[in-house]
């Protein structure tokens, strides 16, 4: 038996929100059929490419920011287990005290126990993509916490019931008449006569979160970066309820993902410059925090964070897909992705929804939890060349892959192609005897419709066929020709 | 076998290392971005990017009477310059002893430094260093009026990032409060401060507390 003290240290997948529980093409059906779902993704979608496109385009040096900053996350993943332990120290030198998390489950029952010790049975919460991935919410009321989400967005996802689809944007699928009917709905101390206007929205959100704000005494976050060298947090932010939450409760838990840190204060000029321009289109988003430890009377003086691995450091196993975590959650490969774009965030199955999540969330998993995820795209590639840390998105979307189980059929049937293509002799052969035994069909199909053409296959092959034509074979292959001339 | 003994620290790390039994190559980060701005009109830059986001700029020290002459009830940091309310016949409220949340829910206005701008982004950071005060302060009053002199103005983000430490709470501002959760259509004014408003004053202005 090997000393306690010495783990066996063997790469975990993770649990929590990350698993789709129907495959990709299951539940994109529902969602490419609602017209209104896909008007609302089409115009916020074409919105913020056109913002991002401007915010980027204005900036000299934005491949110069992307090479940093692709290198910074390349170091900070290769090095992840000595900058995990420098932040601790620091963030701990600082006054926070540092938890650590095997997976979702234990991240959520430290939330739990702090929350319970500080003597709470309420928190208010910053919009945070680790929290929701490991379900803490849920974890909460199951323990009669109640979570408030003060972030709009999230905030109209609590009240209508529903989940996030989109990382920035999680009410994307929402118009501004469905969120006012939400709001009437749900929100008790919503005007009767409350108008669509995102700005009267706005303004009885401010007013609805207002008191929870000031009475708060437990606040739960996320961080968007975590500086290895001094133990900061940083949390990027726009609507003010993060600042709220970060600094007027006593008690502030932040759940931080292992892959989130940066080894150095400096290397967040890279950041902050990448962040905002990819996700909002802005120069810079209103508001952004940043804290370490505990600041003796300025903000919270009981400060938590939660470092949670969840899979992670089975993504990091691999050498191919570990770039994965360099993300940064700025969602720009969202919104340019032809297959997000129509079958919207939900049909994902994840929290991380799109391209990024497509090949986070099978990671996270492992790829038999999560098989179809990385065969929902079309391998175009406008992901990778928006994303600021340039992860090469549609290559591992190839590698996982072929990880993916596949079926005996399928698989037989490969491995024959395979084995007659070796062998320039075998390939002609086929060739020859596929011609012979397709050619009156070719004919006839020519003549009948212009083309060589079949509209359906016989089972198994209809497969195929339901949403593609079949070509038969030529009547000459390009070498009998040539050799005629 | 993992023993109940093993600490989730030890787990993960343990298990981080064994993720990286690869060995990847060490990466040398490529710094050719821009550390510098190129010799261009930083105050210039800087409230037209201000402006855009929908913050409103005033300039010199005239406008600062005139802009308090609306406020009753003015929050502000302990060390603010004396002479910065020279001529405000409203009521000061010090943060000492702290002001509550309540408090600060019922002022008119918050009037403060900061410690560094950045023209760029039209960025506004506090770091909680002289005549800015506890992150509360500039947070839950509607209207923020912020003092900037010229020379705390910088280029560009990393010029900013050299300037601060990073032990000190920080806020960066970058207009009034905003969201866009709804049909990615830019709102001013959620939760934060509603208006924000930059004084520019000329840098040979020094900061003098109490005077």
């Amino acid at each position: 038996m090997r000393h306690p003290a010495t783990p066996a240290g063997v790469p975990s997948t993770g649990g929590g929100r990350i698993r789709a529980p129907l495959p990709f093409p299951t539940a994109a059906r529902s969602a490419v059929a609602d017209d209104q779902l896909r008007a609302n993704l089409h115009r916020a979608t074409r919105t913020i490419r056109g913002k991002r496109v401007r915010a980027v385009d204005e900036v000299p040096d934005w491949a110069a920011l992307r090479d940093a900053g692709a290198a910074i996350k390349a170091d900070v993943q290769r090095r992840l287990p000595e900058l995990l332990e420098r932040f601790e120290a620091a963030a701990t030198a600082a006054g926070a005290r540092v938890h650590w998390a095997r997976d979702a489950a234990e991240a959520c029952r430290i939330v739990v126990e702090l929350t319970r010790a500080a003597g709470a049975d309420e928190v208010v919460k910053v919009k945070s993509m680790a929290t929701q991935e490991i379900e803490l919410n849920e974890a909460l009321a199951a323990a009669g916490i109640a979570a408030h989400e003060t972030d709009l967005a999230e905030l109209i996802v609590q009240l209508g019931d529903d989940t996030p689809s989109h990382i920035l944007v999680p009410a994307i699928h929402y118009n501004r008449t469905q969120i006012r009917d939400i709001f009437r709905r749900r929100m008790a101390d919503a005007p009767a006569d409350l108008g669509a206007e995102p700005r009267e929205l706005a303004e009885a959100a401010r007013l609805h979160l207002r008191r929870r704000f000031l009475e708060a005494k437990v606040a739960v976050s996320g961080a968007n970066f975590a500086v290895a060298d001094t133990g900061t947090l940083v949390v990027v932010e726009s609507e003010g309820n993060g600042r709220m939450c970060l600094t007027l409760p006593q008690t502030l838990i932040s759940v931080v993902g292992v892959e989130k840190l940066v080894p150095s204060f400096a290397d967040l000029e890279v950041f902050l410059q990448l962040l905002p321009r990819s996700s909002t289109g802005e120069r810079m988003n209103p508001y952004t925090s940043m804290w370490t430890g505990v600041t003796p009377g300025d903000g919270p003086q009981d400060v938590h964070v939660v470092l949670v691995d969840n899979g992670r450091s089975a993504v990091l196993a691999d050498p191919v897909g570990r770039s994965a975590l360099s993300c940064i959650r700025c969602s720009a490969c969202l919104n340019v992705c032809p297959v997000y774009g129509r079958a919207g965030g939900h049909a994902y199955g994840s929290v991380y929804p799109g391209p990024i999540g497509a090949i986070l969330s099978p990671q996270l998993t492992g790829v038999a939890d999560n098989a179809s995820l990385p065969f929902a795209s079309t391998l175009c590639g406008a992901c990778a060349d928006v994303c600021p840390v340039k992860i090469d998105i549609p290559e591992i979307l190839v590698h996982l892959r072929q990880q993916a189980p596949h079926p005996v059929a399928e698989r037989t049937a490969m491995r024959t192609l395979s084995w007659i293509m070796r062998s320039p002799r075998r390939w002609a052969l086929a060739l020859r005897v596929a011609r012979r035994a397709a050619g009156p069909l070719g004919a006839w199909r020519h003549r009948r419709t212009g083309t060589r053409t079949l509209r359906r296959l016989p089972w198994p092959a209809s497969a195929w066929t339901r949403s593609r034509d079949a070509p038969l074979p030529a009547p000459q292959t390009f070498r009998e020709w040539w050799e005629k001339q | 076998m993992v023993g109940k003994a093993v600490t989730a620290r030890a787990e993960v790390l343990a298990r981080l290392r064994a993720a990286l039994v690869d060995a990847p190559t060490p990466v040398d980060v490529p710094r050719h971005y821009r550390r510098v701005a190129e010799s261009v009109d930083l105050v210039e830059l800087f409230v037209d990017r201000l402006v855009d986001y929908r913050a409103v700029v005033h300039h010199g020290f005239d406008a600062l009477p005139r802009l308090l002459a609306g406020v009753d009830r003015l929050a502000v940091p302990d060390d603010i310059p004396g002479h910065w309310l020279t001529g405000f016949a409203g009521q000061v409220r010090r943060d000492t002893p702290p002001l509550s949340p309540a408090d600060l829910d019922g002022m008119d206005a918050v009037l403060t430094g900061c410690a560094v701008a950045v023209a760029d982004t039209g960025t506004i950071v506090l770091d909680a260093g002289q005549a800015q005060g506890r992150r509360v302060l500039t947070l839950v009053p509607d209207r923020h009026i912020c003092v900037v002199r010229t020379g705390q103005i910088v280029g560009l983000v990393p010029e900013a990032v050299a300037r601060l430490d990073p032990r000190a709470p920080q806020t960066w501002i970058s207009g009034p409060s905003a969201t866009s959760d709804i049909e990615l259509d830019r709102v001013e004014g959620v939760h934060g401060p509603r208006r924000l408003e930059v004084v520019l004053i000329p840098d040979d202005d020094v900061i003098a507390p109490g005077r």
